[in-house]
């Protein structure tokens, strides 16, 4: 008998099929990754296998059985017995997945008194040994604390914590590291390796990150539209690929180990120039410096990368250089002259493309906005907008629609051309793919790189993931509390890093590859005990 | 524990000052008037001689700053005020005197006092009693018969004047059924029984009124919480509908819950005329009432001084309440 068993599972929201005939199954202690694009269905079928659907009004079809449970026929108290107790499940995210009125400690130890019917006292201690067992330092003193008090990583962590309470015999874990920085990712990576080597479980990941899935399973199975598209072992699906939509998703990841595909000769001719930049918030105390002594150069056509983990001051730099926050010190040099303020020749590209868009207005008028702002005359403007519409390849048509109405690559086109309208030299991007799908990450980061060759644009690109940086940039800056620790053409800090943190960075991205990511987090032991 | 410490701190300082703050509006508003001050404040039936020796008690010739610190120094150390033959003490807190009543205003608040609180008091009790537990039920039964019935039943709560629920409930309990007597204010320090018996249907018309509002605002608090993430975790792990509804939405829908309590509690010890009235209480809303009929400009200035305080410091409770509650808001 299979620690999972789905025959034909439907689930349908209304009118949407969000499930469409999956079937698979899952021998105890294997790991099974579903990976696909948002919307292709991998978390509905996961919450399908607790039953997590039941009362929702969606409808369900089809069997599933786990642990034992037939989760379709069960009653609501077999049900509860499973959960938690056979197949425990962890969120993608951990700050809004624990309840933040209540201790850590005494959530983990309500949710093992569910099944156990222990006392108060050996529930207590029971959530003191797991959250050691995930490496939660001072686990005894920390239970006490409640989740704001606690780290992202950390977060995580105790879910995974209250996940192995009870023992289950299957995890499912649904994007656990999506909400994460790279190397808390590789750290919660290694962590569920670790468990699972232990204890013996069976593991179901739900991921959008084939790298992450190449990490951390056996099997794959790749989903679009509630379908699946391909299944087999991860070595097969991510190395020979029978499906052309697998050697599409494959091919828009960029790789981190990959080189950047020569482009336009570089010039000497410097725009931007950005010397001494630091930035402090609040007073007092509580006073934090988000960017601390930061100089760098921007040249004509060319792209400067910028990663650095969160809270590293990578946004606080961006606002900074377009002229949106001004420079506790230091100052701003556009074309060899100091500048101050927004400056219409540097425009910016942010990260979320839903709400930095004005969802009152088409996106015609959010374009034409720059332009409006410039005087232009109004006849001209519709005819300069359309002209932009088509230049991020979106349709004339599109003038007078609303960004509800379009899909996330779409909006960041928009976003684009809107920082076109002003006819600029440089353009900050800040995170501007982070929010989309690889397959579309692709197509902007294509888009942008178009653009820069045609119009002589500057770009500085500035993301957490090392490697779209790679992808698209000439030159980078790694971040880290607020200073650069290293910087350099991208081949070479890439290729032969110096710093520990740079390398640290680089060891954390997940492989592709299988065996190279066992390789990798070979050598993140290493790391870790050197 | 330190930001704990710093927190009921700040909260001190910020109530000291909003009290300052409103006493200064309060004597501006009503001393800063254009008009015969003295006149007014003597009353109506005041001989010129009499209005001539209260001007001159209120020291209506110094400036309105000086005067407001005079009212102040009455306040904190007290105050002596001669009635022409002999000199009279009001000791500290001194709000000043009530010229038409020949009364110290403190006296007469301290007499109308246990009467408001009395009723506030133990109303509080009941509407949170019943307006967070109906609420909890509606949220858990969210969606069936049962919570309808229950919503309609809240809003018929709510849209039901205090004298007709009071009029009504009187004349059942008391006149048809003669299962209580008649309410008549009877002081707890002399028979606490009666205290509770007479207060009952006071309490209760004031309550289910209030209670309305409690069930509402607990119910969509709870469907709020109930909708979040944290929510799907614990069913996730097979905890139960019961502790789900009853532990962890209950939770989040205390601090809204907390912060309108204290809001009408801080209201009701001054603006409960109405039940009040109806039920013959002597309460302060009733002696506010009556003041403001007659222009007994001291009493009313005291009165709404009382009860700017119990508004000023049910929020202050209710602040720190809040913080214990939830921990994040010390750090905000």
């Amino acid at each position: 008998m299979s620690l999972v068993e789905v025959t034909d599972l439907t689930v349908e929201f209304g009118s949407l099929r969000a499930v469409d005939g999956l079937s698979f199954r899952l021998a105890e202690g294997a790991a099974l990754a579903l990976v696909g694009e948002s919307g292709s269905g991998k978390s509905t079928v996961a919450g399908a296998l607790l039953g997590l659907h039941r009362g929702t009004g969606a409808r369900v079809g089809g069997s599933v059985h786990v642990a034992g449970t037939d989760v379709q026929q069960a009653s609501d108290g077999e049900l509860r017995r499973l959960r938690g107790a056979k197949a425990a499940m962890v969120f993608q995210d951990p700050l809004s997945s624990l309840d933040p009125y209540y201790a850590i400690g005494d959530q983990i130890a309500e949710v093992y008194r569910v099944h156990t019917r222990a006392s108060r006292r050996a529930a207590r201690a029971r959530a003191v040994e797991v959250l050691e067992r995930v490496g939660i330092p001072d686990a005894r003193r920390r239970s006490r604390s409640r989740p704001h008090e606690f780290s992202g990583g950390m977060r995580q962590r105790a879910l995974i914590a209250m996940a192995l309470a009870c023992e289950p015999d299957l995890l499912i874990a649904d994007e656990p590291t999506t909400a994460l920085d790279v190397t808390v990712q590789a750290q919660i990576l290694d962590l569920l390796h670790t468990l699972r080597e232990e204890t013996g479980m069976g593991l179901l990941l739900v991921t959008h990150d084939v790298g992450v899935a190449a990490e951390s399973v056996d099997e794959v199975l790749v989903m679009r539209h509630g379908k699946a598209v391909e299944h087999g072992p991860v070595g097969t699906v991510l190395g020979a690929p029978a499906q052309a939509y697998t050697r599409e998703l494959l091919g828009a990841v960029p790789r981190v180990d990959a080189p950047r595909a020569a482009v336009a000769e570089a010039s000497d001719e410097v725009v931007l120039e950005a010397t001494g930049l630091r930035r402090e918030f609040g007073r007092g105390r509580t006073a934090f410096t988000a960017v601390d002594d930061i100089s760098l150069t921007v040249r004509r056509g060319e792209t400067l990368g910028i990663v650095g983990e969160s809270g590293s001051g990578k946004t606080t730099l961006g606002r900074m250089l377009v002229g949106l926050l001004p420079p506790t010190a230091g100052g701003i040099r556009y074309d060899g002259r100091p500048h101050t303020g927004v400056n219409p020749a540097v425009q910016m590209v942010f990260q979320d493309p839903v709400s930095s868009l004005n969802p009152r207005r088409s996106v015609g008028e959010s374009i034409a906005d720059p332009l409006r702002a410039r005087g232009e005359h109004d006849e001209r403007i519709r005819g300069r907008v359309l002209e932009l519409l088509e230049r991020v390849g979106l349709e004339a048509a599109h003038y007078d629609r609303y960004p509800h109405e379009f899909s996330g690559g779409q909006r960041q086109r928009v976003g684009i051309a809107r920082a076109l309208a002003a006819d600029p030299r440089v353009i900050v991007c800040d995170e501007p793919v982070s929010a989309l799908d690889v397959t579309t990450q692709a197509q902007v980061v294509a888009l942008l790189g178009e653009l820069q060759r045609e119009l002589g644009l500057a770009l500085v690109f500035i993301a957490h993931d090392l490697a779209v940086v790679r992808q698209v940039s000439d030159r980078i800056a790694v971040m880290r509390r607020g200073q650069v620790v290293e910087s350099g053409p991208v081949d070479e800090v890439y290729d032969t890093p110096r710093e520990p943190y740079t390398k640290q960075l680089l060891a954390a991205v997940p492989a592709l590859d299988p065996e190279l990511a066992a390789q990798r987090r070979a050598a993140r032991r290493e790391l870790a005990v050197a | 524990m330190s930001g704990f410490g710093g927190f009921l701190l700040r909260r001190a300082v910020g109530t000291a000052v909003t009290l300052l703050a409103i006493s200064v509006l309060v004597y501006v508003v009503f001393y800063a008037t254009p008009g015969n001050v003295a006149q007014i404040t003597c009353g109506p039936r005041c001989s010129p001689e009499q209005v001539h020796q209260v001007a001159q008690q209120l020291k209506l010739g110094d400036p309105l700053y000086l005067r407001y610190w005079h009212f102040l120094e009455g306040i904190f150390v007290g105050q002596d005020y001669s009635t022409g033959t002999s000199v009279a003490h009001c000791p500290a807190p001194c709000l000043g005197l009530s010229y038409q009543s020949d009364q110290q205003v403190m006296d007469i608040i301290l007499t109308k006092l246990p009467v408001s609180l009395s009723l506030v008091l133990g109303a509080m009790v009941l509407w949170l009693v019943i307006g967070v537990g109906t609420g909890v039920l509606s949220a858990w039964r969210r969606g069936r018969f049962s919570e309808r019935v229950l919503t309609a039943v809240t809003l018929a709560g709510w849209a039901t004047p205090v004298f007709v629920l009071g009029l009504v409930l009187m004349i059942v309990v008391c006149g048809e059924l003669q299962l209580l007597p008649f309410p008549q204010y009877v002081n707890f320090a002399d028979d606490p029984e009666q205290w509770a018996w007479n207060l009952l249907l006071p309490w209760l018309s004031l309550a289910l009124i209030e209670a309305a509002a409690f069930a509402r605002l607990t119910r969509a608090a709870m469907l709020e919480t109930l909708a979040e993430d944290h929510i799907r975790t614990f069913r996730a792990y097979g905890v139960g509908e019961r502790a789900i509804v009853g532990r962890h939405a209950l939770r989040g829908a205390l601090a809204p819950v907390i912060a309108l309590n204290a809001n009408n509690v801080g209201s009701a010890v001054g603006g409960a005329v109405l039940t009040e009235t109806l039920f013959g209480l002597p309460g302060i809303g009733q002696e506010l009432v009556h003041a403001v009929k007659v222009v007994d400009l001291p009493v009313v200035v005291g009165m709404v001084l009382v009860v700017g305080f119990f508004v000023v410091i049910a929020n202050a409770v209710a602040d720190v309440l809040y913080a214990v509650a939830d921990r994040r808001v010390v750090l905000a």
